[in-house]
């Protein structure tokens, strides 16, 4: 067939599962960082639970460990009123032997209504959300070196809160861009979201070069990349996905690839510094840098919970 | 009073007078989004209350949420006074099932607690499924269920009212 559906849309082009930020309508992202702009606000409120997920249960199956991206699901889901079950699966079930579809359909028996996966194999939300039942949605929290889709956009919501207006900037995403799942989903979102410069930055063992297939600037020197950058996305070192060795050592990527005061001068002035986190400092970015004026890394995280607040909201919402 | 004599600038005056009527000293507006807040914008100017009228939204606490998905985004709460202890005359543009109201005394509450709420309609269109009632409503008819009613509003700011197929 030339076109299938997209898995994520039902008939109507509502949001029913989020996978991949990649092929996601611009309405659609917009219809996100709106309805996430409307849940930040309810931390001004005295109540700040809302009742949208009540009497439904999310299940976050983090079959790749990460405690703080579950924590802000976890937040989130709690403050759309949802019961969430957190399963320890990468040390149960999985290692029983129990295969990925098996897992679910055990799960799908205990009323689950929302699944959060995260998954160490690129595609493995795809497989689930195909094969559980209409009534349950999927949303991926990161599969392989595929996609992170609500780190995506909670970047996209980042930028849009400081700088307004996506289609004057210049973006530039330094570092590890081919262990990146967060690099593909923030090149998707902002140019969905009609960014017309984006900028990948980094040695040419860690950018890799079909990379301009994807509409990117693949720059292999830090300063040309830095120059009048409106917006810096510092990727962290992934050593865990690291197979042979691509670098010398963290000390030389620092000399080389950190992103220190002096560099970040080249940037423009009213710049801001972004990281998905966790940080190491002294590898990728310097402290100074970090916890500069400049840096948005902690509201970030506040932005992080409340799109996805808004993720789930909205796909709990669609029927399929 | 039948749905083709429904003159929305007529009724307007009816809807200020009674809310003249019904707002208490210190009180404040909310209007319901989206025409609900239209006519709180315009009763606020023309009774000359202070400060500005509170809009609020019914999404993020409607019942058919799992029905109809969420319509959060556009429609955001603004109440720009203290909630707590405040007088407030809620104003929608059609009172129909209830459904809404129920939902904006809830999202009302997530702010605070108000010394009292009472509400002002437009059109009272029957139909109701919840024991609420409008203290104020510049016409009451009888709609069909399968009816809605809808108020527009121009370029000009001037209100009208039409009958479509309810979604």
């Amino acid at each position: 067939m030339l076109s299938r559906r997209n898995p994520q849309l039902n008939a109507h082009g509502e949001l029913i599962h989020l996978l991949s930020v990649e092929g996601l309508p611009r309405a659609v992202v917009e219809h996100i960082l709106d309805t996430a702009a409307t849940f930040l606000s309810v931390n001004e409120r005295e109540v700040k639970k809302l009742p949208l997920l009540r009497g439904k249960s999310v299940f976050n199956l983090f079959f790749e460990n990460s405690t703080r991206t579950r924590t802000t699901f976890e937040i989130a889901a709690n403050r759309l009123g949802a019961d969430v079950i957190n399963l320890d699966i990468a040390r149960s079930s999985t290692a029983k032997g129990e295969s990925l579809l098996d897992t679910v359909a055990n799960l799908s028996a205990m009323h689950a209504d929302l699944f959060v996966v995260r998954h160490a194999d690129s595609g493995a939300p795809y497989l689930i959300a195909q094969h559980c039942a209409p009534q349950v949605h999927v949303v991926n929290a990161g599969d392989g070196r595929h996609a992170h889709p609500t780190q995506g956009l909670l970047d996209a919501y980042t930028i849009r809160h400081y700088k307004g207006d996506f289609t004057r900037l210049r973006v530039a995403i330094v570092g590890d861009i081919l262990h990146s799942r967060v690099a593909r989903s923030d090149i998707h979102a902002l140019t969905t979201l009609g960014v017309p410069e984006i900028r990948a930055v980094g040695p040419k063992t860690l950018v890799p070069a079909d990379l301009a297939a994807m509409g990117v600037r693949v720059c292999h020197d830090l300063a040309a990349g830095l120059r009048d950058a409106d917006v810096v996305i510092m990727l962290r070192l992934q050593n865990e996905r690291m197979g042979g060795a691509l670098l010398p050592s963290a000390g030389e990527f620092y000399k080389h690839w950190g992103l220190t005061e002096a560099r970040l001068a080249l940037a423009a002035p009213d710049c801001i510094v972004m990281h998905p986190g966790p940080i190491n400092r002294g590898v990728e970015i310097d402290s100074a840098v970090a916890d500069g004026a400049r840096s948005v890394i902690l509201p970030q995280v506040g932005f992080g919970i409340a799109v996805r607040m808004a993720v789930m909201s909205i796909i709990a919402g669609n029927e399929a | 009073m039948s749905v083709s004599s429904l003159d929305a600038e007529a009724l307007y005056g009816e809807l200020l007078a009674g809310v003249r009527r019904l707002l208490p000293p210190g009180g404040v507006l909310v209007g319901v989004w989206s025409g609900g807040a239209w006519l709180a914008e315009r009763l606020h100017a023309d009774l000359g209350l202070p400060g500005a009228c509170g809009v609020i939204s019914s999404s993020l606490h409607r019942d058919d949420y799992g029905r109809r998905g969420l319509a959060a985004g556009k429609a955001a709460t603004r109440l720009p006074f203290a909630v707590d202890g405040a007088r407030i005359v809620l104003v929608d543009d059609v009172l129909h099932t209830g459904r809404t109201i129920r939902a904006v005394i809830n999202e009302l509450y997530d702010f605070g607690r108000p010394a009292s709420v009472a509400l002002a309609v437009l059109v009272d269109r029957g139909g109701r499924e919840l024991p609420i009632e409008a203290a104020c409503a510049a016409a009451r008819i009888e709609l069909p269920p399968q009816q809605a009613l809808a108020l527009a509003r121009d370029a000009a700011g001037r209100l009208s009212l039409a009958v479509e197929p309810r979604p």
